[in-house]
């Protein structure tokens, strides 16, 4: 077991970016356990997402903005759906990862990669195109043996397709990027 | 007398790709029951989980840019067969009420963001809007001897503050259609269980595991076939269940139909038009089993 000393560690100014930017009020929780209990991820995780609470409760930034079990979270919404004093629990799992994602934290290098070749190719194509994202994810993963097997199975489908979708205004799309990375550096 | 129902369609990008028979189904069923949708002109991608991982107001942005694509068609209510894109455009109006985070999310838009339009998915316009016993009345084929469980994934109806549809731990808005096709559904104590969503790639491990509790306890209720409603689990379920077989050493051969499929069967539509050929583990002999003719004389695969 893990002793912290609060006196020393507590990084209040945390604890409120959390609540400013999730619009939740953290002491709400009182530690029932009832999240962690139904998270089906909750195997996966280094924290639980309870134990993330307390810890974000406590001010302990560092701990938490370094834990996998950020970038674990499929927003399946089973906490927020069932925490009996109403927080949003999911989405201060969400908001906890923008603010270790700002502050650098690697996360899972899987996910995290996955999710942003996924946003690279909105970005570029305004719709998602499947292949290319996965050909991105690839290439930044080195994981050239992901889903290969499908191949046989789906291609005769015709479900996949070779070339992004012809769409009109995909500019609009990344300039909407481009202004929140501009928006996001002043 | 009857007044038609019309919508804006935002079809999503895997309507695209992946779930291309969930978008021909839900097209062919809305022209049988004479719901009119209409597409949204260039519409783009709602962000989906990576962009509200990353960021909120991004997030919003994406999914308020259709927002307006859909208040340009002079229409008020959008309609969508995907939970995922559903969540984004809910989540985006829901936070935009608040007007300094809609002035932050207008500050990427070429316009300012639209909080007018009403937005809700395929299966909530057909139990809502359109309603049970009118689609009851338009079923030729019954279902009759076809036993499934209804899984409606994790997301369609939570967090029910903003999603606002059915019930977040034990919706029956499929159950209930399935019943009105002729179906037998039996209890599925993971209706609204994460199926591991977009961790296929990343993670695929995860997905196996959960996919696999989704598939051994629909076997174990004595279902036929799962029905669906997203195109995520659909495609963990059908497309990733030999992937799940070997990971878990199981040997299921369950289909997993889109609800709308199997309500154009219903209706006496064809299988090709209902993409039932799309399918990746066949659903041949279920089908056949419910003694259609009409449809039985079409081979799938």
């Amino acid at each position: 077991m893990n002793v912290i000393n609060l006196t020393s560690s507590c990084n209040s100014d945390f604890v409120r970016q959390v609540e400013e930017e999730s619009g939740q009020q953290l002491s709400l929780c009182y530690q029932c356990g009832k999240c962690t209990a139904g998270c089906p991820y909750t195997t996966e995780y280094d924290i639980p997402v309870s134990q993330i609470m307390r810890l974000t409760q406590a001010g302990q930034k560092e701990l938490v903005l370094k834990s996998k079990s950020l970038w674990l979270c499929a927003t399946c919404e089973s906490c927020t759906a069932r925490c009996p004093n109403k927080i949003d629990v999911a989405r201060i799992m969400d908001v906890l990862r923008h603010m270790a994602r700002r502050e650098g934290y690697g996360g899972v290098k899987t996910v995290k990669t996955f999710w942003d070749s996924f946003l690279h190719s909105v970005q570029k194509n305004g719709r998602v195109f499947e292949v290319g994202l996965l050909a991105n994810y690839i290439s930044h993963t080195g994981r050239f043996w992901t889903d290969m097997g499908l191949g046989p199975k789906v291609l005769p489908k015709g479900k996949i397709h070779f070339k992004p979708s012809a769409m009109q205004g995909k500019e609009e799309v990344s300039k909407i990027f481009r202004r929140y990375t501009e928006e996001s550096s002043k | 007398m009857s007044v038609s129902l019309t919508y804006a369609y935002y079809p999503g990008c895997s309507s695209t790709g992946t779930s291309i028979e969930y978008d021909m189904s839900s097209r062919a069923i809305c022209a049988a029951l004479d719901i009119t949708l209409t597409d949204v002109p260039n519409w783009s991608c709602c962000g989906s989980t990576p962009a509200h991982t990353v960021d909120h107001t991004l997030s919003s942005a994406l999914s308020a840019r259709n927002l307006c694509q859909v208040a340009s068609m002079g229409l008020t209510a959008a309609v969508t067969p995907c939970p995922s894109c559903l969540s984004n455009l809910k989540t985006a109006q829901h936070r935009m009420k608040n007007d300094s985070f809609r002035e932050k999310v207008s500050k990427l838009l070429d316009k300012p963001a639209d909080i007018t339009v009403e937005t809700k998915s395929v299966l909530q316009i057909l139990v809502e809007d359109y309603g049970i016993e009118k689609i009851k009345a338009k079923v030729k084929k019954p279902l009759t001897g076809l036993t499934v469980a209804a899984y409606y994934g994790c997301i369609m109806n939570r967090p029910a503050e903003i999603m606002n549809f059915d019930d977040r731990e034990h919706p029956m808005a499929m159950d209930n259609i399935m019943t009105a096709l002729g179906a037998t559904v039996v209890p599925f104590p993971l209706k609204v269980e994460c199926c591991g969503a977009s961790f296929g790639i990343p993670r695929k491990d995860v997905v196996m595991r959960l996919s696999g509790k989704l598939l051994d306890t629909a076997k174990e209720m004595g279902a036929m076939a799962l029905v669906t409603a997203c195109p995520l689990c659909q495609m963990n379920l059908d497309m990733r269940q030999e992937q799940i077989n070997s990971a878990n050493g199981s040997k299921h051969h369950m289909p997993i139909f889109y609800f709308t499929q199997l309500m154009g069967l219903a209706f006496g539509l064809t299988e090709k038009e209902l993409g039932i050929d799309k399918l990746c583990v066949n659903p041949r002999t279920v089908i056949d089993a419910l003694g259609m003719e009409g449809n039985s004389k079409e081979k799938s695969q």
